[in-house]
């Protein structure tokens, strides 16, 4: 049995490692075997981005070496995939070389698009990149007056970072003595601050007390770079002195040369995780299509449910359970506190009151992360 | 004309329906219709709210078996 594994993110990385301890005595035995194609030998802790962002993390301190996360049955190469072949059950690499498999997890992730926006590049900050999050960082040093525009783009990974990147320009700001100098806007693209309605209650009179300006119903189709104004589909606009988006997003580029899914989403089953009309492939995180939140988090409850049911077919001929959809997302409230939502398809979040532990918390789990993707954790 | 994409979006709480919608829009092309399909309360209101003020066209909205039926037409 030939287990292929695409991608050497969050999703990629613990259905690996899960799948080499569920299944030792079977590759022990030379029954399976596990490859893992990735396109990096380094994997990035995403969410650390925004701390670099704030100057609260370095960029190393965002990176391990793959190999070392990987248990060493799994045989690793770092060869990306040019082309999927799910109909020949095997893919082509950057190199040339043809993996044929058995069954196939694709965990390819996401890219951030903000080329898509005309005037965005130039003119906006972002932080999902070390170097877009390291510019921004010098650029929040340098301001010290006006207006600082928040805008989001859609799709997005992450949900809940616009709303923590509010919390932590209030906080920057107020540290640096400048606060009352700075007028932060918020845009967001629905009718409210933000998408999960319990977020949106609970933040709003948090953005209030914090004297932050919002508008709602702005999704962003331009940025007139010179005259620093960005503008809505919805035809307003806003004057800025520094401009913040959280750019769009698409699946990766071999998602869509591969015909595989309409902007480079895999069409997935919500409760298998497996791609539609191809049950020995199983999509992860950010590569499927499904209406669930493209963050680590989700990746990393989905192949949890992905490795139990790629093992128990392979033990006993059926999988064992569906994924219900869970996500569990930290949210920073400022420097020094934090909350949290958790839900599934079927139960909306339980917001709490921000608290310093859970800021600790999540803190620590900056660190433990790594014992996460191990598959310890 | 081009066949009917469907949204499904229902039971999700993150993205969410409208944000479901506007992802599959900016994917579309003009002229083309999609039906969200929401089994939040809100979306019957929510969603024409955005399409007319952005510009685009309800063709129909109607609530059956708890699942919101939302059809909208893009304009631009």
């Amino acid at each position: 049995m030939r287990i292929l594994v695409v991608g050497g993110g969050t999703g990629g990385t613990i259905v690996a490692n899960n799948l080499a301890r569920r299944l030792s005595a079977e590759i022990r035995a030379r029954k399976v075997r596990i490859t893992m194609l990735s396109a990096s030998d380094k994997h990035m802790y995403q969410p650390g981005l925004l701390y670099v962002a704030f100057g609260q993390m370095s960029p190393d301190q965002l990176y391990r070496d793959q190999a070392g996360l990987l248990e060493e049955t799994i045989a690793f190469h770092v060869d990306p995939v040019e082309q999927f072949q799910p109909d020949q059950n095997r893919v082509v690499t950057k190199s040339g070389k043809v993996h044929e498999y058995d069954i196939l997890v694709m965990a390819t992730g996401s890219r951030i698009v903000p080329e898509q926006i005309p005037g965005l590049v130039e003119g906006g900050e972002t932080f999902y990149t070390e170097a877009t999050a390291v510019k921004m960082f010098k650029r929040l040093r340098e301001i010290q007056e006006g207006t600082v525009a928040v805008v989001v783009g859609v799709p997005h990974k992450c949900p809940i970072a616009p709303v923590e990147l509010i919390f932590g320009l209030h906080d920057y700001f107020k540290a640096r003595g400048i606060r009352d100098k700075i007028k932060i806007k918020y845009h967001y693209p629905i009718g409210r601050i933000h998408t999960i309605k319990e977020v949106a209650i609970w933040a709003k009179p948090e953005f209030d007390r914090m004297g932050v300006e919002y508008e709602t119903l702005f999704n962003v189709s331009e940025v007139d770079v010179e005259n620093k104004v960005v503008r809505s589909e919805e035809g307003t606009e806003t004057q800025y002195d520094m401009l913040i988006a959280i750019p769009p997003h698409r699946g990766m580029e071999v998602i869509e040369k591969s015909n595989m899914g309409d902007g480079g989403w895999v069409p997935t089953d919500r409760f298998k995780l497996t791609m539609n009309g191809h049950d020995n492939v199983y999509v992860l995180g950010d590569t499927s299509n499904l209406p669930v939140s493209k963050t680590a988090s989700a990746a990393h409850f989905q192949a949890e449910v992905v490795a139990e049911n790629i093992a128990s077919m392979i033990k006993i001929g059926a999988p064992v359970r569906d994924y219900d959809g869970k996500v569990y997302c930290f949210i920073e409230t400022g420097h020094d506190s934090a909350t949290y939502a958790m839900f599934n398809y079927q139960n909306p979040p339980d917001l709490k009151p921000p608290s310093k532990p859970m800021h600790w918390f999540k803190m620590s789990y900056n660190q433990l992360y790594w014992t996460s993707v191990r598959g310890l954790l | 004309m081009s066949d009917t994409k469907i949204v499904d979006a229902r039971d999700t709480f993150c993205p969410g329906p409208l944000m479901e919608l506007i992802t599959h829009m900016k994917q579309s092309s003009v002229g083309d219709t999609l039906e969200l399909l929401s089994t939040d309360e809100g979306s019957g209101a929510d969603v024409p709210e955005w399409v007319n003020k952005v510009g685009h066209e309800i063709l129909s909205n109607e609530k059956i078996d708890g699942v919101w039926h939302i059809k909208i037409r893009k304009a631009k």
